[in-house]
């Protein structure tokens, strides 16, 4: 199924009588059975006025093509998408659909916030064949419940999204990266936290246990006006004097770090399980010592975890019990997500329950 | 501004409700006599009163759970209540309520800087957060202009944003956790100390949600080290239309500042009268602030100086210290209180889409003389968030009305443009009716549907959010039940 416009897809759901599974780019390596529709279809930018920071999107529409846009005008989303090709070994273009239906963001989370934090409003055809708008195209909206954000990161299990409305922001004009060579993984995470606690406005914090292969690095970016990013960059190393810091202030260079970390580059091609864990920050080394994991790479300061483990690796049975969520992102031998205490879990199938009656959108993902 | 008929069920038990709840709650914390309720009986939408059957004051988690408990047990409306701010009357008791204040639970639980977070119950007001961590450097960003007054728990319920929310989000952006109890009296948590918790986004859904899915009594918020330092700015120009360009320009330059407010001439000319900052007097006057170190925001401001001055400004006031800053922000900050001493107001929230502002102000200037009420325009300009205020006379026959029309004239143009009805105070009662407007019946039938799987009977702030029309089937399949 290929619908061209919001009235097919409703019709096509309506009128449905097995399970469908959405896809967009079939880049985030979700399988499921199901009849499969593709929203390549519903595609195209709507809106967008660099102005008023907004841009409005059909689902279907290909990332590369808002960020083109975005970048044509000198801005980009903020929140840092990753791209899962390759991690998951996939091939095919990332929509916009599949970004927000995923809430994927990336490095800059830790500052600017997620992708549901960008998120203005949605239009979608719930289960039932309805369709269905939230939010909006404005930046301050409390206008009825907040279906934006229970779209958001729902992976088309309450509605399939046809439009997105996302705020948008300026590409800062200049960025830089600290870097401490040859910290252990408790060193490392007491130093983001102190690079986070202070006022220089940190926008990545990453360690990796074994850099690109060369020992580990741990790194910080910044991002601003020359001047600033200047500034900042020797307050930052000031702090970590002790520590012998690098700064990394060649744009594509920077660009090029940020970018592995984003997609996880250390762990492409490898064997086994891939899991993203989040936690309290100050817990990582902790939460990574306790997995047994043959390798791991932080951030967000250590508030996000990327593991890897034998394939079939209970990995949450080894971290017990942990303020935070354990999803398997590579991998089949255990549930997806994390399962959620008894009266969250009833919430969560009500929701679906209302949204998505018969179950019938992607079936056997959440709710 | 209709509310549901009282359920006479309800009130024939009155004295059985109160006994129940002293059965659960200290002495003091139920208050039941007619005179003492009286001092719940409105929030700041005060046009509207009306004291509950009884008002409940619980401490802990615990005891929110034991009285919603017995509330669900006997079919009784729950109003929740923080400080009673609303300026949408998300707080208005109706006779029929027990209405349950947070008052009491004011208790810091956790400060953690190493993970920037602070773990609190949520009748703390929202100053008192900054208040708790910013010896060390932190401050909460959120920053409603009741900010002194406000608790946690209204800024969850409503979504507050503020001033400087154009750089920090509003509550939504800086909220990680909380411990809600269901109308049921299910105590849950949802969140924690993590960046993004697992599953539905239940914490954004119930962020904003004016109290209807459940009530919320801890929570863990978002701290942020305190810039080393703020500096504003202050422009003066011919026309809302420049005005809105130079904004808008502004913006595209790459600038974020962390605010940018606007005043028009009504209300700049009113708050000179009251508070004489020594505002130009132009038909619009930009504030536009800054952050960071002394060198950062002389880079900032150069930048924003050069776009300004592109627009021709009848003015230019850079601060060269805090008392100058101080200045600047004064009328600003004396906006509502100026207005307040020539007229009784209505202030609207309406959000539009920034590239419609001049437009929408020439057509608030169009509407204010059809109707003959003056209206003045204060607003957050970078978001498009706006503040119209419609000056009446509360003692003349027919004012209120007229003013209330005009409001929801002003609203649904907001709407038509591609806004929204409310920016930052909530629907209430206030705009419930004008939902409408801007749903369509299958958009409130969604939303409806969530509140149908938190809170099935509709017992938890029901008159609220949706036009009675449309609510009226689920909350008329409630009481036949019980």
């Amino acid at each position: 199924m290929r619908p061209e416009t919001e009235a097919d897809l409703a019709e096509m759901i309506a009128s449905a009588t097995r399970p469908i599974r959405v896809r967009g780019g079939g880049t985030r390596g979700v399988n499921l059975n199901g009849e499969m529709l593709e929203t390549g279809g519903l595609s195209g930018i709507t809106l967008y006025e660099p102005g008023s920071l907004t841009l409005v999107a059909q689902a279907g529409t290909p990332l590369a093509e808002i960020e083109a846009a975005l970048a044509a005008e000198g801005q980009r989303l903020a929140f840092e998408p990753m791209d899962h090709r390759g991690l998951m070994g996939t091939s095919g273009a990332p929509t916009i659909g599949g970004v927000v239906a995923a809430n994927v963001s990336g490095p800059r989370r830790v500052s600017v916030g997620a992708c549901r934090d960008f998120m203005l409003g949605v239009r979608f055809v719930d289960g039932t064949g309805t369709l269905v708008k939230n939010g909006g195209r404005v930046m301050k909206n409390v206008t009825g419940y907040d279906l934006v954000k229970l779209m958001t990161g729902s992976w088309g299990t309450l509605g399939i999204l046809t439009e997105v409305s996302l705020k948008v922001l300026p590409t800062p004009e200049r960025t830089a990266c600290i870097m401490i060579d040859g910290l252990d993984d408790s060193q490392a995470i007491a130093a983001m936290a102190r690079a986070l606690r202070s006022p220089f406005e940190v926008s990545g914090a990453a360690h990796l246990p074994n850099g690109m292969g060369d020992g580990p690095v741990t790194m910080l970016r910044i991002e601003g006006f020359s001047g600033s990013v200047r500034y900042r960059a020797e307050q930052l190393a000031a702090l970590f004097a002790d520590m012998g810091t690098r700064i990394e202030s060649d744009a594509d260079g920077v660009a090029e770090h940020w970018a592995q970390i984003r997609d996880v580059a250390p762990f492409h091609g490898t064997p086994g399980d891939v899991w993203r864990v989040s936690g309290r920050p100050t817990t990582g080394a902790d939460l990574a010592r306790r997995s047994g994991a043959k390798a791991v790479m932080y951030d967000w300061g250590g508030g996000l975890i990327w593991m890897s483990v034998p394939e079939g690796t209970d990995l949450r049975a080894r971290l017990g019990d942990f303020d935070g969520h354990a999803t398997l992102v590579r991998g089949s031998g255990q549930p997806k997500f994390q399962p959620e205490p008894a009266e969250l879990a009833a919430l969560s199938h009500g929701l679906r329950q209302r949204f998505d009656p018969r179950g019938i959108l992607n079936t056997g993902l959440m709710g | 501004m209709q509310m549901p008929q009282p359920d006479a069920r309800v009130l024939s038990l009155k004295e059985q409700i109160v006994s129940r709840l002293r059965k659960v709650l200290p002495q003091d914390a139920v208050i039941s006599d007619e005179m003492e309720t009286r001092a719940y009986e409105c929030d700041a939408l005060t046009a509207y009163k009306c004291p509950p059957l009884a008002a409940v004051l619980p401490a802990s988690t615990q005891e929110v759970s034991d009285v919603l408990r017995v509330c669900h047990d006997m079919g009784v409306p729950v109003v929740p209540r923080g400080s009673g701010t609303s300026l949408a009357g998300g707080a208005l008791p109706t006779a029929d309520c027990v209405l349950l204040g947070v008052a009491r639970m004011t208790e810091v639980i956790e400060t953690d800087y190493d993970n920037r977070i602070i773990r609190l119950q949520t009748g703390r007001t929202n100053l008192s957060v900054t208040g708790a961590v910013e010896d060390d450097g932190f401050f909460y960003a959120p920053d409603p202009s009741s900010q002194l007054a406000c608790a946690i728990a209204g800024n969850i319920a409503m979504n507050s944003g503020g001033a400087h929310c154009l750089k920090y989000g509003v509550t939504t952006n800086n909220l990680l956790g909380i411990t809600m109890v269901q109308m049921d009296g299910t105590i849950m948590e949802i969140g924690g100390k993590h960046l993004d918790a697992g599953g539905y986004d239940l914490l954004g859904l119930i962020c904003g949600s004016e109290g209807q899915l459940g009530v919320v009594t801890e929570a863990t918020l978002r701290i942020l080290p305190k810039p080393e330092g703020a500096r504003p700015v202050l422009m003066g120009f011919e026309s809302n239309e420049v005005a809105g360009a130079c904004v808008a320009d502004i913006i595209k330059a790459g600038v974020l500042p962390v605010a940018i407010e606007f005043m028009d001439r009504p209300c700049i000319e009113a708050t000179e009268a009251f508070a004489k900052a020594g505002y130009p007097m132009c038909e619009a006057l930009l504030i536009v602030e800054v952050e960071g170190s002394p060198a950062e925001i002389d880079e900032q401001l150069a930048l924003i100086l050069e776009i300004a001055r592109r627009h021709n400004p009848v003015e230019l006031r850079e601060a060269k210290d805090a008392d100058e800053a101080g200045r600047i922000w004064l009328g600003r900050k004396s906006a509502f209180g100026a207005m307040g001493q020539i007229n009784d107001y209505m202030c609207l929230d309406g959000t539009i889409p920034v590239s419609e502002l001049p437009y929408v102000l020439r057509r608030i200037g169009e509407m204010s003389r059809e109707y003959g009420l003056d209206v003045a325009n204060v607003f957050h300009a970078g978001d498009g968030n706006m503040h119209p205020l419609i000056l009446f006379d509360a003692n003349k026959e027919g004012d209120l009305e007229l003013c209330e029309a005009l409001g929801a004239d002003i609203l649904r143009l907001c709407v038509e443009v591609g806004g929204c009805l409310t920016g930052e105070h909530g629907v209430g009662i206030e705009k419930r009716d004008l939902m409408v407007d801007q749903f369509a019946p299958a958009d409130l039938e969604a939303q409806m549907a969530v509140k149908d799987v938190f809170d099935p009977a509709w017992l938890l702030n029901p008159a609220k959010v949706f036009p009675l029309a449309a609510s009226e089937s689920r909350r008329s399949v409630a009481l036949a039940a019980e």
